[in-house]
């Protein structure tokens, strides 16, 4: 067994070339090159970290905006809403409005040309009582050759027309 | 070494041989041959830092390479988080250096570089080298302990709820258990390696002298220990993943006794 045999002979060197070479790895290698490649991924790990974080915002804000932008929305069709109302009420009111005009205007025609039938009719009345009264005495004195007087004819005639 | 010719010793395997006519460098009377062995640590080393060097692009999106060293620093980052905590990032270097140098060590020592004439070692499978990285986890479990806890960090060695009669045995026991540590975590690292490459040495063995002993032979014992090899080697590069990974993982629990006591 050569690793005990040559023991005494190569202990010495075998030691002193490990601790150079190894020395060379943990301080060229382990301690300059490890920390280099580690901070590689480290920095790779931050960055993905990162700009998931900053997509998280965003969509937080989009959101936020998305139901400021709803409010808004809701707000605008409450507002048009309350103005197609009122439009409306407006409207209904001043049609309202110049149809009571126009009944007014036709009452108060209807009011007049009944008064001036009411009138036509009295004068109308009176006329054929007068013309009645004449003819009444006109057919008493040709017929019975009584005289009556306009009056008490009239009364007749008038008395005449009640019962008709 | 000893082998006569046509032969396999498949110790020859684990021979460590100066190279570059360096076997009478020294340093402070100690020997310190550039060998077969450092050879092997330096390719380790250099590959591991081709590796790692391919992945740093730092792109926002990577592609495959930069995806390969991003996810084995995210395995031992994740390992680390699991065992010991937040408190756990701070030792990535170095337990990312242990894993992959093992890692690589492991499979580097396993490829088939034997039919270009270049022979891997894998110097995972020598226990002076295993040792060195134990003792090294070990000496940072205890540093961390003491450093953070003081003497209070042998309170690591008297489990909750333990009856206060029971405490001179359990200590001892306890001790015995930690101070064991970093023999168990080099010698299993050391064996699981020897013990894989001797026995596809041992088959190839059986393969060569077989089919040589005539086609009878050949037939009855090379080819089914060929059919044994191409599955162990599979095996093999297994082992090679999980010994790494114990080792670091053994290393981050022993880390994490140390941060947070119990």
């Amino acid at each position: 067994m050569p690793q005990i045999a040559q023991l005494a002979e190569t202990y010495s060197s075998q030691i002193f070339w490990l601790l150079v070479f190894f020395g060379l790895v943990f301080f060229v290698i382990g301690r300059g090159m490890v920390p280099r490649v580690m901070a590689t991924v480290g920095d790779r790990d931050k960055q993905i970290a990162d700009d998931l974080a900053a997509a998280q915002a965003a969509r937080d804000r989009a959101d936020e905006e998305e139901d400021a932008w709803r409010i808004r929305e809701n707000e605008n069709r409450n507002q048009a809403q309350a103005l197609v109302v009122q439009a409306k009420a407006d409207a209904a009111a001043q049609s309202e409005k110049k149809i009571g005009a126009a009944q007014k205007r036709l009452d108060t025609k209807l009011a007049e040309a009944e008064t001036r039938i009411a009138a036509s009719r009295d004068s109308a009345m009176t006329e054929i009582e007068a013309v009645a009264a004449e003819a009444a005495q006109d057919i008493t004195q040709r017929l019975a050759g009584v005289k009556v007087t306009k009056p008490s004819a009239s009364k007749a005639v008038k008395e005449a027309l009640a019962h008709v | 070494m000893a082998a006569e010719e046509g032969k396999v010793d498949p110790m020859h395997q684990f021979h460590i041989e100066p190279i570059l006519g360096s076997q009478n460098w020294e340093i402070a009377g100690f020997n310190i041959a550039f060998t077969n062995s450092s050879m092997w640590m330096m390719i380790t080393a250099i590959v591991l830092f081709l590796f790692v060097w391919g992945g740093m692009k730092r792109d926002l999106v990577p592609g495959r390479w930069q995806v390969m060293v991003e996810s084995s620093t995210g395995f031992i980052e994740d390992m680390l988080d699991a065992n010991i905590g937040k408190e756990g990032k701070k030792y990535v270097p170095y337990v990312f250096s242990l894993f992959m140098f093992i890692l690589f060590a492991n499979l580097l020592g396993l490829l088939p570089l034997g039919i270009i004439g270049v022979h891997p070692f894998t110097f995972t499978s020598h226990f002076t080298v295993t040792g060195v990285l134990a003792v090294i986890s070990f000496a940072i479990v205890l540093l961390v302990g003491f450093w953070k806890h003081g003497f209070h960090f042998f309170s690591l060695f008297v489990p909750h709820g333990t009856p206060l009669p029971m405490i001179p045995i359990i200590f001892p026991i306890e001790l015995i258990s930690f101070l064991v540590r970093p023999f168990s975590l080099a010698l299993r690292l050391f064996v699981a390696m020897m013990a894989g490459h001797v026995l596809l040495k041992v088959l190839s063995s059986f393969v060569i002298d077989g089919t040589n002993a005539g086609i009878g032979f050949g037939l009855l014992v090379g080819l089914p220990s060929f059919a044994l090899m191409i599955g162990i080697s599979a095996l093999e590069i297994l082992v090679a993943g999980i010994q790494a990974y114990v080792f670091a993982l053994l290393t981050s629990l022993y880390i994490n006794d140390a941060e947070n006591l119990h």
